[in-house]
């Protein structure tokens, strides 16, 4: 009982600024935002921003598997260098975050823009200056850039904590250094895959303010029409409609992946 | 059996910080025999089986296998497979996948996969157990599917990581009578890692007892028991009564002011030596018929025998008989030939073998011996 005590506070937190909030976010979605009665128009409305959910979700899969091939063999790395440089290396994938992530995407924008840092050097050394802002793959890097450390530090502590004796055990039963790779490090691997994914993902998907300031009104994500219900629209029903479908995707999407990692529980680890 | 397999030549191992793990280590393992590398912990059994298997390059001295050297040959590329400490099962597979792990990368066709795991299974009594996780698995069940991991690739060599240590007594017994039996109908050379000197006893063919990176014997169970070389291997396996001697001549030597008859020959006359004595070689007879007389101090019962502590004039001898004597007992001991073993002296002289200090403390010697590495 005492114990239980202990987590009180969370779960009064949890009521009042989880629980709660996400009960309104139901009531709008599901009522009229003049008469407030019980309606599914809402979420028939979202209809029209299908390709936009779409790109969203296809533009945060690309940051996913991205963030997976450039933090993988980092992670990797990292996890077979010494105790010291362990901490030393983790703090350097770390020390980004500490940065606020409004001004992490705007240096982008300085170095990306058709005045910035990048395309200047370039009419400076004579070439034409390249599109390199207010598109997808401006959008998608923001979201590598930003999202690259939760991939790389749940990769990290999973291979981290492969037994070295598997690694020899195999050895012993006839893989060379690629096949310890495929046959025991990636399959014991899987489960930090999973998390990394989820915690490029979620918070990929959603995402509004690299879109705005990376992309262009062709590039909007589902994140910025939300934000625009709140805001320029200011239609809030059709707003906690999307969230709602949103969070629900999102939901499928992790429980999906955690499908695939097998039948242990201890990993998914859910972003917020 | 006679066929030579395996050479360790002159291997030392010093690691990084300087510390010398091995020293001049000779050993030479035939083909089909049953190898113990019996020592405390530290005394460097394991990292010669590490580097057997190939998962260390000695410092200097040299590994030969069948004839040629293959000090840079890297593990998957020796015909030896590793039974490990605590296993190293792979736990993203089931039973069945962990065995047939070695024979599907050597490429062999599926069918002959199945049969041969089957067959493996059933040699180590896990049919039924195919499809059931490794980790859901208990220690006994466990160690038999690394074993069998390791026999189902049928290698000339396996090496065996105190691979009993994590069992419970009876099962540890069970097991060392299984690992005999598929050792003698497999033909397999087995190369044993332990710190249980019964367990080396009970199952090798040769024993070689290791202490402080060197090799302090090397014998049949019965000769490393009968006729051990220095204090430390007498102290080591069994107990030993261990006492100051000086050798008058072939077949006589003299300890307590007394002449013995013993059976050993070949010292300089009036060289000092050690005298071992087994608790359970000496014979209790009235004082006035006893070679020598003495107290009873202490004694314990063990369940097979007493433990029965006689001070003979301050030292103090441990003497196992299945007769009770009380406390202050007088008691004669007579000594047949036999049962003296005459050893030179060595750095372990005077180290071991004295039971001035039983009681209490006995129980943490006994322990002491087998601490986990």
């Amino acid at each position: 009982m005492k114990n239980k005590l202990l987590s009180a506070p969370y779960l009064v937190w949890m009521v009042i600024f989880t629980i709660i909030p996400l009960g309104v976010v139901f009531y709008y979605a599901l009522t009229d935002s003049l008469t407030g009665h019980f309606t599914l128009a809402n979420l028939a409305g979202m209809g029209t921003y299908l390709p936009i959910i779409l790109r969203s979700i296809w533009l945060a899969f690309l940051a996913a598997l991205i963030c997976l091939v450039i933090g993988y063999p980092v992670a990797y790395c990292i996890a077979q260098a010494s105790p010291t440089r362990q901490r030393f290396y983790s703090m350097l994938v770390m020390l980004p975050m500490c940065m606020s992530f409004l001004l992490r995407t705007l240096a982008w924008v300085s170095l990306l823009e058709d005045t910035g840092i990048i395309n200047n050097f370039l009419r400076l050394i004579g070439l034409t200056p390249l599109p390199l802002i207010r598109n997808n793959g401006a959008v998608v890097l923001g979201m590598v850039y930003n999202y690259l450390p939760y991939m790389i530090l749940p990769l990290y502590t999973v291979i981290m904590k492969i037994d070295r004796r598997l690694v020899e055990a195999a050895q012993d039963l006839g893989c060379n250094s690629a096949k310890v790779f495929q046959k025991v490090i990636l399959p014991l691997s899987v489960p930090g895959i999973i998390s990394g994914i989820t915690m490029v993902f979620v918070p990929a998907v959603s995402t509004f303010y690299i879109s705005q300031k990376l992309g262009s009104p062709g590039t909007t994500l589902i994140g910025d029409v939300i934000e625009s219900q709140f805001k320029a629209a200011y239609n809030p029903n059709l707003g906690a409609a999307m969230s709602l479908f949103l969070m629900v995707l999102i939901f499928l999407c992790v429980g999906a992946m955690n499908r695939f990692s097998g039948t242990d529980g201890e990993e998914g680890l859910m972003a917020p | 059996m006679s066929k030579e397999l395996i050479r360790l030549s002159g291997l030392t191992m010093t690691f990084e910080d300087g510390e010398t793990i091995l020293n001049g280590i000779n050993l030479y393992i035939n083909d089909q025999e049953f190898l113990t590398l019996l020592g405390p912990s530290g005394c460097g059994k394991t990292t010669t089986l590490r580097i057997i298997g190939g998962f260390l390059t000695p410092t200097s001295g040299d590994v030969f296998f069948d004839g040629k050297r293959i000090n840079d040959l890297p593990p998957h590329q020796r015909k030896i497979n590793t039974v490990f400490q605590r296993y190293a099962l792979f736990p993203h597979l089931d039973v069945y996948d962990n065995i047939a792990f070695g024979l599907r990368l050597s490429k062999i066709p599926e069918a002959e996969v199945d049969d041969r795991v089957t067959e493996m299974l059933e040699t180590v009594s896990l049919r039924g157990f195919e499809n059931r996780r490794v980790t859901s698995l208990s220690g006994g069940q466990q160690q038999r599917v690394a074993i069998a991991r390791a026999l189902v690739n049928r290698p000339k060599v396996l090496l065996l990581d105190e691979p009993l240590g994590a069992l419970d007594l009876r099962l540890r017994k069970d097991m060392q009578v299984e690992l005999k039996r598929i050792q003698q109908a497999m033909g397999i050379t087995f190369v044993y890692v332990t710190h249980d000197q019964e367990e080396a006893l009970t199952m090798s063919d040769t024993v070689v007892v290791m202490d402080k990176g060197r090799i302090q014997q090397i014998g049949t169970p019965q000769d490393i028991y009968n006729e051990p070389k220095n204090a430390f291997v007498a102290d080591f396996i069994g107990e030993s009564n261990i006492l100051d001697g000086i050798m008058r001549e072939d077949l006589l030597v003299e300890f307590f002011g007394r002449k013995f008859v013993c059976v050993d020959k070949g010292f300089a006359p009036n060289e000092p030596v050690d005298v071992v004595i087994r608790p359970e070689d000496i014979d209790i007879v009235a004082p006035d018929q006893g070679h020598l007389c003495g107290t009873v101090s202490a004694i314990t019962f063990k369940g097979v025998h007493f433990d029965i502590i006689v001070d003979f004039k301050g030292f103090k001898w441990l003497i196992q008989s299945t007769d009770y004597q009380p406390v202050g007992t007088k008691i004669g001991i007579r000594l047949n030939p036999e049962d003296i073993h005459v050893m030179k002296k060595s750095e372990y002289s005077g180290q071991f073998g004295d039971y001035s200090s039983y009681s209490a403390e006995y129980d943490e010697i006994a322990e002491g011996g087998e601490d986990e590495e």
